[in-house]
């Protein structure tokens, strides 16, 4: 029991980041409809500069706003440099300049800065706290779960109560629509990815301490993880991404622990098999899309 | 090869499968070269190549081993090279895919002509390439990877491995902690390939029973759930069969966890510059602070081929971090550049494979080097290594043994002694 | 055009492609047997992607399921007493069969999906199989099967080096695939396919059952796919996990864009360049004279930046790709011969990003659900 215990823990801490990384995909997934697959080599550039923030001030703080300032700078450039040459008439078109564009970005990083991990440390101990003699989450667990939820209620909020979340929301859903009642499309679009971008570098510089280190690659498996579980959560529904994040960690923790390491991936294939039989638009998609 | 230019260029691009398959054929044509004595050989150079991975995931712990070969054979050139011939090392990117493997050694075969491959990197892709190499007659030396399977004189004479291997190190490491710790309990954390599996059956060669055997894949950046059975277990002794990332991970996430225990690696994940790396200058010293690891190469800070390792990093290398894989890398090299000046003034392929099976060449290890004509393991054994204040250095005896369930023994013999300031002469 | 003539000209292209070998060196011809394996691979994505609007990124993991197949098959056959000819087509089609079979379960899975959630579905599996490989037993791990080889037979023995005959088969069997491929674009299904990717309804209300059309396309795109896998195990004598990862699925799809979307003549092109590419920018670093620690970080990176980039460039450029610039070129020639005439041109109008990149050719979404489908067409200026 006492094992079980402590697998749903780490479980839970580790589903939390797929979560807040799934999330980034969720909010570009509303803003643009499009899947972002250069959404980790975006979110490790932006953690590279703050790794070199940090090294600079040594303040981890400072490190963490310019993460989150270089992320959504990414976003930017990329939205307004690159995606925006994404054929409206193909949905392929912008998954495959992503692609392309998770190519050059991590070429260039291992030009500028070698294929060697670096270590990026942890604002808080991360030494588990013991309930009942079980390791259960250590306090850097808890900050990140607690970013992750902010950051959410955050965004509700956003969507839900100011002008621009409506003007987002109604960007992303019914462009002409918008376009014809006031609302700067094209803007809008920028607006989202600017954010889904932050977010994504924010969720990266939380992962990675709890990696090997920082290299350009840092987030090729968070991002495959993040999107299985923003697809079974349902690509529209931040909740859906939160839930299904946490299961998605739960799962590859108990496999891990049960059955073996190198079953969990093809456990979260089963995983994402059985929930899109069962609902092909994820868990939660179509009772939020209704309500937006 | 003229043939080509004068054939008609002039073609009716229909859709159909028959010229589309034709089209894939219009691939360059690379200049013929004249055939030499030896391939590889010309007046002036010796041109040898490798693969390994420079790109994806795996470039992050192997790339600078092939920087740090060149950089040894940047210094024996400027030295002269060997019978005044330079050396050109080859490095190819194969991204740690087995067919791109494939490839690139064809490409360093065929198109490059080399003398011979030279630390060839991995197991998985480098036996992609065995046969080929074999069959071909290409001698394929120094292979970087502890399997055990490089070993097969009878079927393939012209491969020659580098790494102690898996089993030897599990067998030593097994043998030194039965010696050391007291009524311990033996656990095993090892990758999910042959490296862990190899490993584990050296440690089980020797102990009775492990108490918890878990395993780790190189996908998945978490081992809390491998590190927490190993603490519900009650392990106090655990043997690593891990990589450098993944030993750090083990430890962090041990340390972590609250979890104390004494931590035994393979050599292929106990480089004590390369673990501070991961874990950070702050905590890493700490964390591995009694810390036991093999290794076969020299390593102490004072050690004449250290400090010779050291000035060519320097001088040659960019001053690039010095760590496990640097002396490996150069290791490596110097070893090349003893075989080429064992296999005479004009060096052929046979006669690299000869120089090398007369057993003359004993490269810079703690131990000599074994190769004969029976023999295509490099190192028979190897050492402890503790880190102590901050500083890794060999304890106690070096051991050697055999890859079956032989006797692990005490070596009494004597560390390769540099000569010549490392540039060997014929 | 009739199957008979199709068939003919497959013939005589083969011909001619095997005539061509004895132009190459034995490297040159094992680098166009490895672009042969690649075609097998892209001419099934590129009409899974761009006749049936399915994004896969999981052809690696068929093309895995078909190398697989063939290793296993190859092994039992030796093991049996088997040899020579029989040996290669039993597991050739075995391996065919493996990858149709996980194909269809992917395309019955696929068909009540959206794009992206195929994307997702697809990904998952490409990095999920590489791990199965890796722990089943049989499929003996990491270091994967090694196959009997296949020596060149003994007739041709003293005419041909064994990687020209590799090249023939390959040749062969991408010919079998290709041919297969453009018997399916041509005939009744592709027009069923294209009739279900332009618009689902309107094919259903047509008579055509849009789910069984889509599923079909999927196993058709993994069977060659699967005899890719056979070939490159064939040819490397091996098959293992790592030479089946993510990143090779990611370069299939750039091959197919780079190529042109929906054409087969943009997948040859695609497949030769994922073999030249790195290849010919790895000579120009080792040409330039840049010092050895530059040349250390470029060597492999900047084959893959020129891919990105390129990919990047071809994308917002000219969407139809290589495939797509050739035939947009020959228009051109053409239109440079004749006086112009009014009417549509083969140049179409590229986005020009402007305040609004939705433009009025995007249809407006609807809102609620049916807003996630991928509903606009994929059209692309060479297909037909």
């Amino acid at each position: 029991m006492d094992r079980f215990v402590f697998l749903l823990g780490t479980g839970l801490a580790r589903g939390t980041l797929f979560a807040l990384f799934a999330l980034s995909l969720v909010l570009i997934w509303r803003a643009t409809r499009i899947v972002n697959f250069a959404a980790g080599a975006m979110a490790i550039v932006g953690v590279y500069v703050g790794v070199a923030v940090t090294g600079v001030t040594g303040s981890y703080w400072w490190g963490l706003v310019a993460t989150v300032l270089a992320g959504g700078l990414v976003g930017l450039v990329v939205e307004r440099g690159v995606l925006r040459f994404a054929s409206p008439r193909s949905p392929l078109s912008g998954v495959i300049l992503a692609i392309g564009l998770v190519i050059v970005l991590q070429s260039l990083l291992g030009i500028a800065f070698g294929q060697q991990h670096e270590p990026v440390p942890a604002p808080f101990s991360d030494r588990p706290l013991r309930v009942g003699g079980v390791p259960l989450l250590s306090p850097y667990d808890v900050f990140v779960v607690v970013v992750a939820l902010g950051l959410m209620a955050v965004l509700r909020l956003l969507f839900v109560r100011t002008t621009l979340g409506l003007q987002l929301r109604a960007a992303a859903f019914a462009p002409e629509v918008a376009r014809l009642l006031g609302v700067r499309v094209a803007r809008m679009r920028t607006v989202g990815w600017v954010l889904a971008a932050a977010a994504a570098s924010l969720a990266a510089l939380l992962a990675v301490p709890k990696e090997l280190g920082l290299n350009p690659h840092a987030a090729d498996m968070l991002f495959v993880y993040a999107f299985t579980v923003a697809v079974v959560g349902g690509l529209d529904s931040p909740g859906g991404a939160l839930l299904a994040g946490l299961t998605v960690g739960v799962v590859m923790s108990l496999v891990t622990g049960y059955l073996g390491a190198t079953l969990a991936p093809v456990a979260v294939l089963a995983l994402l098999v059985v929930v899109l039989l069962m609902r092909p638009s994820g868990l939660f998609a179509q009772a939020e899309a209704r309500r937006a | 090869m003229s043939l080509l230019r004068t054939l008609p260029m002039r073609r009716h691009p229909r859709r159909t499968a028959g010229t589309l398959v034709a089209l894939v054929t219009i691939v360059p044509l690379a200049a013929c070269s004249t055939p030499t004595a030896s391939p590889g050989v010309d007046e002036e150079t010796v041109t040898i190549g490798t693969h390994t991975p420079l790109t994806g995931p795996a470039a992050a712990g192997y790339s600078s081993i092939s920087a740090a070969a060149s950089a040894y054979f940047d210094y024996l050139n400027d030295n002269g090279g060997i019978h005044g011939r330079s050396i050109e090392y080859v490095v190819k990117d194969d991204a740690y895919n087995p067919a791109t493997t494939q490839t690139v050694v064809r490409e360093l075969v065929q198109e490059d002509e080399v003398l011979a491959v030279v630390n060839g990197l991995g197991t998985p892709t480098h036996s992609a390439v065995l046969d080929y190499l074999n069959e071909n007659g290409v001698p394929d030396l120094f292979v970087a990877s502890g399997s055990p399977s490089w070993d097969q004189p009878e079927t393939y004479p012209w491969t020659f491995g580098y790494n102690a291997d898996y089993i030897t190190e599990g067998k030593v490491l097994a043998h030194h902690a039965q010696q050391t710790y007291d009524d311990a309990v033996y656990c095993v954390l090892g990758q999910d390939d042959d490296f862990g599996t190899d490993f584990t059956v050296g440690l089980t060669t020797v102990l009775d029973e492990l108490a918890s055997t878990q395993t780790y894949s190189v996908s998945n950046q978490d081992v809390t759930a491998q590190i927490g059975a190993m603490q519900a277990a009650g392990c106090t002794v655990n043997f690593l069969a891990t990589v450098n990332g993944f030993t750090a991970l083990a430890l962090g996430t041990a340390a972590k966890m609250g979890y104390r225990a004494q931590w035994l690696s393979s050599s292929s994940g106990g480089d004590y510059p390369t673990l501070v790396g991961y874990l950070g200058e702050d905590v890493g010293p700490a964390l591995l602070e009694g810390f036991v690891s093999t290794n076969y190469l020299p390593f102490s800070a004072d050690d004449p081929w250290v400090e010779l390792f050291q000035k060519v990093n320097d001088e040659y290398n960019d001053g690039a971090p010095f760590t496990g894989n640097t002396v490996f890398g150069m290791s490596v090299a110097y070893t090349f550049a003893e075989a080429l000046a064992r296999a005479g003034e004009d060096p052929t392929r046979e006669s690299l494979v000869e120089a090398l099976e007369s057993g003359e060449v004993v490269g810079n290890g703690i131990v000599p080097l074994q190769f004969g004509k029976e023999s295509r393991r490099a190192f028979g054994g190897v050492g402890i290594t503790v880190v102590e204040g901050g500083v890794q250095d060999y304890v106690g005896e070096v051991y050697t043994t055999d890859t079956g369930d032989g006797d692990v023994v005490v070596y009494d013999g004597e560390a390769v002694a540099l000569e010549n300031e490392g540039i060997p002469e014929g | 055009m009739s199957a008979r003539r199709t068939l003919l000209l497959a013939v005589g292209g083969l011909v001619l492609a095997i005539g061509l070998t004895f132009l190459l060196d034995p490297y040159r011809n094992y680098q166009l047997a490895i672009a042969a394996a690649y075609l097998c691979a892209t001419a099934g994505l590129t009409v899974l992607v761009g006749l049936s609007g399915q994004l896969s990124l999981g052809h690696a993991a068929l093309m895995a399921a078909g190398g697989y197949g063939y290793a296993l098959t190859s092994q039992a056959l030796t093991t049996a007493g088997v040899g020579g000819l029989p040996r290669f087509l039993a597991a050739t089609v075995a391996a065919a069969v493996a990858a149709g079979v996980l194909g269809l379960l992917l395309g019955l899975a696929g068909a009540r999906l959206h794009g992206p959630y195929l994307a997702g579905l697809t990904l998952t599996l490409v990095v999920a199989v590489p791990a199965a490989a890796a722990s089943v037993g049989a499929l003996q791990g990491d270091r994967g099967i090694r196959t009997q080889f296949e020596g060149v037979p003994g007739p041709l023995r003293t005419l041909i080096a064994l990687e020209q005959w590799q090249a023939w088969v390959a040749l062969a069997v991408a010919a079998v695939a290709v041919t297969g491929l453009v018997l399916v674009r041509d005939g009744r299904t592709g027009l069923r396919m294209r009739a279900v990717r332009d618009d689902e309804v309107a094919a259903a209300l047509a008579g055509i059952a849009p789910a069984r059309v889509k599923v079909l396309a999927f196993v058709v795109s993994s069977v060659t796919a699967g005899l890719g896998g056979a070939v490159l195990t064939f040819v490397t004598q091996s098959v293992s996990p790592g030479a089946y990862t993510v990143s090779l699925s990611l370069l299939l799809l750039v091959a197919v864009v780079v190529g042109g979307l929906g054409s087969l003549l943009g997948a040859a092109l695609g497949a030769v360049l994922l073999v030249l590419l790195p290849w010919l920018v790895g000579t120009l670093t080792d040409a330039l004279p840049l010092p050895s620690q530059v040349t250390q970080r470029l060597d492999g990176t900047l084959a893959l930046l020129i891919f990105g980039l390129l990919l990047i460039l071809l994308v917002a450029g000219a969407p139809g790709g290589l495939a797509g610039a050739l035939t947009t070129a020959r228009a051109r020639r053409r239109a440079r011969r004749r006086p112009p005439a009014p009417g549509p041109t083969a140049a179409r109008p590229v986005p020009t990003g402007g305040d609004d990149p939705t433009g009025p050719a995007a249809r407006p979404g609807p809102v609620g659900p049916t807003a996630t489908r991928p509903g606009e067409p994929v059209r692309t200026p060479t297909e037909g």
